[in-house]
């Protein structure tokens, strides 16, 4: 079998790391940053995804490149959808045909 | 290749399909099937993401407001509850993997447990909503939301809690599908069907769970903590 | 269900079991093929009867036929049930499901019970549109604009959208289950240069299917709730934003122009180097100019919205990226020609429609380019030429591959011989009424006929007339392989393994072929399209 098992000790990391990352970005919201707010939360978002995506998804120990092609296409894909949408709304009423 | 299909399943256990050549090639296939379908998710997901932007950016103060509305603490506990069932899910795809059968059975009812609290604690939050007028729609009433002290536009709250609803909705969607095969899986698990060789399920299950579980990591700093400080 | 014969038949996946139930509760992808073919089939007719009605009624310039709320209803059925309930699933669904495998030399799809499971999907939404229909019909078009969708209309809206978001699934699960095959199920030595021409534009069809379908469900979805439980979020008075629910709506629906149009594009590139018995030129350039098409196709939808109200400098953007999509089109048509230079070319039934695609899918790529061009689309916007450009893509292209793929495997799938004298008539009655039937729409629209109007002004009836005796014509083209295609399945010659000498790993098993498609799992040891030196059946190394 491929898949190769990773010790108990990661998977209670990365919970702990979870746990405390959710309280920071519930703490952080209280805390005025100005624009700043907007940006930590998303990248506490992103961190904590990324957690569970490498670890418990086993997509960083994966030998399958697929899985890994599967989900950066379907970033970009989303990326695609918002980026070209905002090049409507970013410039709404700036000129309409 | 060379063995017969009759010679393959013997070697290999029961589970084999007919059309794959070795269990590695259907496990492969299976895996791959699985993060295809979670690519698919993302962009179902990524509509109403959209939809969010647009709106975030149009009526930030409306959305900023109605976002105090929710209830921060219930969010944050649904939010560790969720974070608690991925862990017991992972442990429990440990235990398939090293065919601890009691130890997978005991897990996968830890994250039943979990799920169905999340899912009771945001039916709170669903209904205190219901009782506060904050659903969308003709009785729609923005009430005592307010913004530097005024009433907010009622228009714009609204698609802020249509964008709630919908969000947590399709969400709390997954969670039920989510819930039904994890109580087939458990049944399964009980009976024995998983063994070292062969716990695909139990692993493409496990990758459906943490996917919605990264789902409401965004969904709660984007619809709970947008604007909290006063 | 022994039968009588007096040499016993081989067996094969038509005639391993009888009855209803070794139909409906298949997980061979052959039979599921023939499933959907009979449905899809079914489904044409239907949008096919809506579409001669609404020729029937512009037949004359009054509104006398039909009322103009029956006539809204007529298009956007017509649209819904062509675009939702056939083209989409056409090719893919139909030779897509029998020959994927069969060309990478697998036993099976990855995920039969899977693939049975689409097909139900697909049933199910198909009974609820039909419910639709029967109980009354809907009339936003098949584009479901909003506010007119979610709030206006008083027609079944929900049911619709339902049924289309159910079948989106279908849609999915099928492209889900081609990208797993033809990743994982490849015979030995297949390697993905050897792949035919026809997989890879399956594999670019699968991609658009997995990424952009999502996107519709949930536009879709989000549509129904707010029908159903007042949700607002393209609602106009409570701030919404309909062109919203168009940039959700056209993400996916741009795309699936090109889910249409590319599996056509592979049939074509199997047929070309057939009947010209040369290897296709530029393999590499026509594969990855699939792929290019998937990838690109999502960049341009909002050409759909420059009248809408969008911002200019989004136009600006989308008009350009919208030219971009002609590169690998151009690329695969030239690659085409250029195949057919020099080679031994005869002019067999699928060939004609072969012929028939390059040149009406040239037409109508390259008025898409007319339409892509903003201060031209700004002139005829939501005229017949919108109506003529995107029928010579999705008629002309998508349906001429189809009848191109139907005829050149029909002895594949039959293990019988259509009788060639009526396909060429037919072939060429197809090509007459379809041209008859849609260039005068070209004409109409430039000079201003507005689309989706029950009536229309005196100076438009000449053209008008000539497009609903064309449609008549059409008609009889689409009828008679349809006949002949029943008959020969009793009467036809019998069919050889190999009846066009063509290269493909389809071609090297039985017609029809065995259950499990091959008596030995093929190892592929040549390029593809090796017309040059193609080895015959008997030489082809085969592993034990």
């Amino acid at each position: 079998m491929s898949e190769h098992i990773i010790p108990t000790r990661t998977y209670y990391l990365i919970w702990i790391s979870l746990m405390c990352l959710t309280v920071i970005t519930a703490a952080v919201a209280f805390v005025d940053l100005g624009q700043f707010n907007t940006i930590v939360a998303l990248s506490i978002a992103t961190l904590k995804a990324l957690l569970v995506v490498l670890f418990f998804m086993h997509l960083k120990y994966t030998n399958e490149k697929m899985s890994k092609v599967a989900v950066i296409s379907a970033l970009f894909w989303l990326v695609l959808l918002l980026a070209l949408s905002l090049t409507d709304y970013g410039w709404r009423g700036a000129g309409a045909v | 290749m060379s063995d017969s299909p009759v010679a393959v399943e013997q070697a290999h256990g029961p589970e084999l399909l007919h059309h794959f050549a070795d269990p590695e090639q259907q496990r492969a296939a299976a895996s791959l099937g699985m993060w295809l379908f979670l690519a698919t998710e993302i962009m179902f997901f990524g509509g109403m993401f959209c939809a969010y932007l647009v709106y975030r950016r149009w009526y930030f103060a409306e959305f900023a407001a109605s976002s105090r509305t929710l209830d921060i603490w219930l969010g944050t506990i649904n939010t560790i509850v969720l974070i608690c069932s991925s862990l017991t899910v992972a442990l429990g795809v440990r235990a398939a993997q090293m065919g601890k059968r009691k130890l997978l059975v005991v897990l996968l009812i830890l994250t039943l447990i979990f799920g169905l609290a999340f899912l009771g604690i945001k039916g709170k939050e669903w209904s205190d909503k219901f009782h506060e007028h904050h659903i969308p729609g003709p009785q729609f009433d923005a009430g005592e939301i307010q913004l530097n002290g005024h009433p907010v536009d009622a228009r714009s709250a609204q698609i802020f809690f249509s964008l709630y609803f919908a969000m947590t909705g399709m969400h709390a969607l997954h969670m039920i599908i989510g819930v039904f095969m994890f109580v087939i899986l458990t049944w399964y698990a009980w009976k024995g069907r998983f063994n070292q060789r062969y716990y695909t399920p139990v692993e493409n299950c496990g990758l459906y769970w943490h996917f919605v579980d990264i789902i409401w990591i965004y969904l709660f700093p984007l619809l709970y903590l947008i604007d909290r400080k006063k | 269900m022994s039968s009588v014969a007096i040499t016993p038949e081989r067996e094969h996946y038509l005639n391993k079991e009888y009855g209803i139930s070794s139909w409906l509760l298949t997980t061979d992808h052959k039979r599921i093929a023939l499933l959907y073919l009979v449905s899809i089939t079914f489904f044409f007719f239907i949008g096919g009867f809506f579409a001669l009605l609404i020729r029937l009624e512009l037949l004359t310039p009054a509104g006398d036929l039909v009322q103009a709320d029956t006539y809204n209803k007529l298009f956007t059925m017509h649209g819904q049930t062509m675009i939702f309930f056939f083209l989409i699933p056409s090719i893919p669904a139909v030779l897509g499901n029998f020959l994927v495998p069969m060309m990478i030399g697998a036993k099976d799809l990855a995920f039969p019970r899977i693939n049975l499971l689409s097909w139900y999907l697909y049933i199910i939404a198909g009974i609820i549109y039909l419910h639709c229909i029967l109980t009354g019909g809907v009339d936003v078009g098949w584009t479901f604009y909003t506010p007119l969708s979610s709030g206006f209309s008083n027609t079944k809206v929900i049911e619709a959208g339902v049924a289309v978001f159910i079948n989106g699934f279908s849609s999915i699960l099928t492209g889900l289950n081609f990208v797993v095959t033809i990743h994982r199920m490849r015979a030995p030595g297949m390697t993905w240069s050897r792949l035919p021409l026809f997989i890879w534009s399956h594999y670019a069809t699968s991609i658009i299917m997995l990424l952009g379908t999502p996107v519709l469900a949930i536009t879709l979805l989000l549509v129904v709730f707010e029908r159903a439980f007042g949700l607002g979020i393209f609602d106009p008075t409570r701030g919404g934003d309909p062109l919203l629910f168009q940039h959700l709506f056209w993400f996916y629906s741009h795309p699936a122009v090109y889910i249409m149009i590319l599996p056509s594009m592979g049939v074509i590139s199997e047929v070309v180097p057939c009947f010209s018995r040369k290897r296709i030129f530029g393999y590499h350039f026509v594969a990855l100019a699939s792929i290019a098409i998937a990838v690109i196709g999502f960049l341009v939808w909002a050409h759909h919205m420059f009248v809408a109200g969008m911002s200019l400098y989004a136009a600006l953007i989308f008009s350009l990226l919208s030219y971009l999509v002609a590169v690998p089109s151009a690329i695969k048509v030239f690659n085409w020609t250029a195949t057919m230079y020099k080679g031994s070319i005869s002019f067999s039934t699928p060939m004609l429609y072969a012929f028939g695609f390059i040149g009406l899918f040239t037409m109508g790529g390259l008025t898409g380019l007319f339409l892509a061009a903003l201060g031209i689309d700004v002139h005829v916007t939501d005229t017949y030429f919108v109506i003529a450009h995107f029928h010579y893509i999705m008629v002309g292209g998508a349906v001429m591959g189809y009848l191109a793929g139907m005829h050149f495997w029909w002895p594949k799938i039959s293990g019988r011989i259509y009788p060639e004298g009526w396909g060429r008539l037919a072939a060429l009655i197809v090509f007459i009424g379809f041209n008859l039937t849609f260039f005068p729409q070209f004409v109409l629209g430039y000079v201003g006929m507005p689309r989706r109007y029950w009536q229309y002004s005196q100076e438009f009836q000449v053209l008008n007339v000539l497009s609903t005796a064309g449609s008549t014509v059409l008609a009889v083209g689409y009828l008679l392989p349809m006949v002949y295609f029943l008959w020969s399945m009793r009467y036809g010659k019998l069919a050889d393994d190999n009846p066009w000498n063509a290269t493909g790993l389809e071609w090297r098993t039985a017609s029809p072929p065995p259950t499990y498609n091959f008596d030995e799992t093929p190892v592929v040891t040549w390029e593809a399209y090796d017309y040059e030196n193609m080895p015959l059946p008997q030489e082809v190394t085969l592993e034990r």
